[in-house]
């Protein structure tokens, strides 16, 4: 159901002040894309949002990621009421940072993503997780879980300033500003540049 | 035995004069130790993750590497021995912008050492690095110029970046718009930055002669002269760096001057960076062979800088610099007059001891030419400058010695100074450098040598003492040095106003020696040859005997040089030879009496008197010839 022109003129002003990064006709192109995808899918409640597997097909079409994982979490932070289902707000201001967020903004939703139980610290479970196929030649000898296993104490050893064990907010963000790399340091979850 | 030097001929073709900064082979060190250093496990548990691992597991990997030493040799080699370089190297062949930026970090730290540089180079790294800079990624683009500028320190990595296209693309880096601002946009920072690396990058690639015309023809020259008028020391001092560098080349000189860099050459002089003054003055002073770059230097007010940082005399690299400029500017006598206001001579004097050769050589270079005017002669003696020039003659730095025997030579034209230089056996430790094995050794102090006999009391007998002094100057007429020749018949002419040394001389052959010499082309040479000839006349029988060994033909034509000292000297020496009829004879078959005829009119008066002079001898030999034929 398309909405009215005077429903979309106020959700393009709200949107224009809270997603930051887009101006009032990038937002309304958003929206359009919006109505698009959700018109082509053959979900009865696509009405209303997109559900995790329009998104991660659009995740993989418009910006080729690829790992189910990640994608997952990506739509779980975007789904910031968590009824599993993005709409149009959460979509465009989702998109604002994911596209064109400063750096503070991209590590509060990297840390965000990787967080996978939301506990406000990446564990060593959930890094070995994240990272659990991101050895492509495993010599054969040796135990594939071990080579993960040491890979996660040295991101620790890397990134865990304060020595707990597990990764906090603040230990990520000093990491990141220290080393840009490590802003997707347990797999990708912005866009490529290419 | 000097104008040929022993290297290959690819060498000096490649290299330019500077010294390579690792021209050597790289020294391979003691590898005698069995104990691997702790680092060696680190790397190369690491190293697995490189190899083996996804792009995430690689960048967490390449950012862990660098927690290592890596300014230390036996991380860098551990990198090295492990294998690791090839994948760091195959790393930046990928198309993974992180994973390219984080393996670049690794390389452009540990490509500071000498072996690591070259094992790059042998494993292809430079061409890959050359293609990056096509990236549009900025920050991707500056650590790959900044890697290559660190790898480019030997020649064949150099020849590598210029066979791969690399000198266009880093020339490119340059060309962006943000110079000038003050105030930048982050995306302008970004864009200096880039130019900053690709000037670094530029710099180390200038060292050879053949990239120095590719940065030319790629159009580097207006882009370095842009970046010039901007104010961060951090870009100026590669841009000018690398200008300085490219300096020894005339046409980088000739843009230089009209591209209007002097003036900013000479504004950083007063930069607060040593390293950016001292490229500054390197860089007038290799342009200042130039006359018109001398006048810019002085218009755009750079003598009053170059002679306050005298005063820096702690950085050596920096005084050598400074000196130099001042040396090759003072060669214009506008630049002498105004270095006089700010005391330079004064200067220069007090650092003529405890130097290092390389600063003392443009010290006494700038004191020589400074001597244009006689004021400063006379300054020189009053700071007691005199004392150690004289000492410097004892040396044995070519370079220095031609420097110090001009200084020398020039001061000596002042009496007053002569008397202390003659005092001090000043005149014989001059003449002892004739049996210098270098030309331009021998000549300086020849034409050293000259002032000092006009100027010396008893000169005649000052010469006499010199044992065996007449006969080694008599004998370097030998020489093949067209230089060496002209300075020693200057020298003999001053000889031969002395009776009992022309004696001397004539007894160890002068005559031949001067006659067999004649036939030259070369003006300098002829004038000289021919003032010598004239004052050897007066002495015996030499001028029958000049005759007899061929030597007034060649004279004669000496008449058709467009150089009016080489009239006036030829037109005397022909005068003296002409007292002997035989001579006249010669003289008139060759057609002499025309030629003298043209000069007699001249407006130099010796030259009048001469040429009458000899051309009244022909006439009165031809009528007493008549007289005799037909009674």
């Amino acid at each position: 159901a398309a909405m009215s022109r005077k429903r979309l003129q106020q959700l393009v002003d709200a949107l224009g002040r809270s997603a930051r990064h887009f101006n009032k006709s990038e937002v309304e192109c958003l929206i359009k894309l919006f109505d698009t995808l959700v018109a082509k899918s053959s979900n009865r409640f696509a009405a209303v949002g997109f559900d995790r597997n329009m998104f991660r097909d659009t995740l993989h079409s418009a910006f080729g990621m690829t790992d189910d994982m990640i994608m997952d979490r990506v739509f779980r932070t975007f789904d910031r009421d968590n009824d599993s289902c993005i709409n149009v707000v959460e979509w465009v201001e989702g998109l604002s940072v994911f596209l064109r967020g400063t750096l503070e903004e991209k590590i509060k939703y990297c840390f965000e993503v990787y967080d996978l139980n939301g506990d406000g610290y990446i564990s060593r479970e959930e890094m070995f997780q994240m990272l659990k196929n991101s050895l492509l030649k495993q010599p054969s000898e040796e135990d594939p879980d071990e080579g993960i296993k040491d890979l996660v104490d040295i991101a620790l050893k890397k990134m865990d300033y304060d020595r707990d064990g597990k990764l906090s907010f603040m230990d990520f963000e000093k990491a990141v500003r220290d080393e840009n790399l490590l802003l997707e340091a347990f797999g990708p979850c912005l866009p490529d540049i290419k | 035995i000097f104008s040929k030097t022993s290297c290959r001929f690819e060498d000096i073709s490649e290299s330019s004069s500077e010294t390579e900064e690792d021209e050597e082979q790289p020294v391979r060190h003691q590898e005698g130790n069995t104990d691997l250093p702790s680092e060696y496990w680190g790397i190369q548990k690491l190293a697995k993750y490189l190899k083996g691992g996804n792009p995430t597991a690689t960048v967490i990997a390449l950012c862990s590497m660098r927690d290592f030493n890596l300014a230390q040799e036996t991380c860098q080699l551990a990198i090295r021995d492990i294998g690791c370089l090839e994948v760091l190297i195959n790393l930046l062949d990928t198309e993974e912008i992180k994973c390219q930026i984080g393996s670049l970090k690794i390389l452009k730290e540990i490509s500071q050492n000498t072996l690591i540089r070259h094992a790059i180079a042998d494993l292809g790294g430079l061409q890959i690095m050359v293609k990056i800079l096509d990236s549009p990624d900025k920050d991707l683009k500056c650590l790959a110029a900044e890697t290559i500028a660190n790898v480019a320190r030997f020649k064949q990595a150099r020849r590598t970046v210029r066979q791969h296209g690399g000198i266009k693309r880093l020339v490119g880096l340059l060309d962006c718009i943000a110079v000038g601002s003050t105030r930048l946009t982050p995306s302008q920072a970004k864009d200096t930055e880039i130019a900053r690396c690709g000037a670094l990058a530029l710099w180390s690639c200038s060292k050879s002669i053949k990239n120095k015309e590719a940065i030319r023809k790629a159009g580097g020259i207006p882009l370095l002269a842009r970046w010039l008028k901007c104010s961060h020391a951090n870009i100026l001092t590669p841009v000018v760096g690398t200008l300085q560098e490219c300096a020894s080349e005339p046409s980088y000189r000739l843009a230089i001057r009209t591209e209007g860099m002097i003036e900013n050459l000479v504004k950083n002089l007063s930069s607060e960076h040593e390293e950016l003054q001292m490229h500054c003055a390197s860089a007038i002073f290799k342009c200042a062979e130039d006359k018109e770059t001398r006048d810019l230097v002085r218009q755009h007010g750079g003598l009053q800088p170059l002679s306050v940082l005298l005063g820096n005399s702690v950085n050596k690299q920096l005084l050598a610099a400074v000196t130099g400029a001042i040396w090759k500017c003072a060669i214009s006598g506008e630049n002498v007059s105004k270095f006089r206001e700010y005391k330079v001579v004064e200067a220069l004097v007090e650092l003529l001891t405890d130097q290092p050769e390389e600063v003392l050589v443009n010290i006494v270079g700038a004191l020589g030419e400074c001597c244009q005017e006689p004021i400063n002669r006379t300054i020189i003696r009053k700071c007691g400058g005199i004392p150690p020039l004289v000492k410097l003659l004892t040396g044995t730095d070519q370079a220095l010695l031609v420097n110090v025997t001009k200084a020398v030579g020039a001061c000596a034209t002042e009496p007053e100074n002569m008397m202390i230089i003659d005092h001090l056996d000043g005149v014989r430790l001059l003449w002892s450098l004739l049996k210098n094995p270098n030309p331009d050794v021998q000549a300086s102090a020849a034409w050293a040598i000259c002032p000092c006999i006009e100027n010396a009391k008893d000169a005649g007998e000052m010469v006499r003492s010199f044992v065996g002094g007449l006969e080694l100057i008599v004998n370097l007429l030998k020489s093949k040095n067209k230089e060496v020749l002209a300075s020693v018949c200057a020298a003999i002419t001053n000889i031969a106003k002395d009776e009992e040394n022309l004696a001397v001389i004539t007894d160890h052959g002068v005559v031949p020696l001067l006659s067999r010499l004649a036939n030259t082309n070369n003006d300098k040479l002829r004038r000289h040859l021919a003032e010598a000839i004239s004052h050897c006349c007066l002495w015996g029988s030499n001028r029958v005997t000049f005759g007899e060994t061929k030597a007034v033909a060649p004279l004669v034509r000496y008449l058709k040089s467009n150089d009016p000292s080489v009239h006036r000297a030829t037109a005397q020496a022909l005068y003296q030879l002409s007292e002997d009829p035989n001579n006249c004879i010669t003289m008139h078959e060759n057609g002499v009496v025309k030629l003298l005829l043209a000069m007699v009119g001249s407006t130099d008066e010796t030259l009048q008197e001469a040429a009458a002079g000899c051309i009244a001898n022909i006439r009165r030999l031809a009528l007493a010839t008549e007289k005799a034929k037909y009674g």
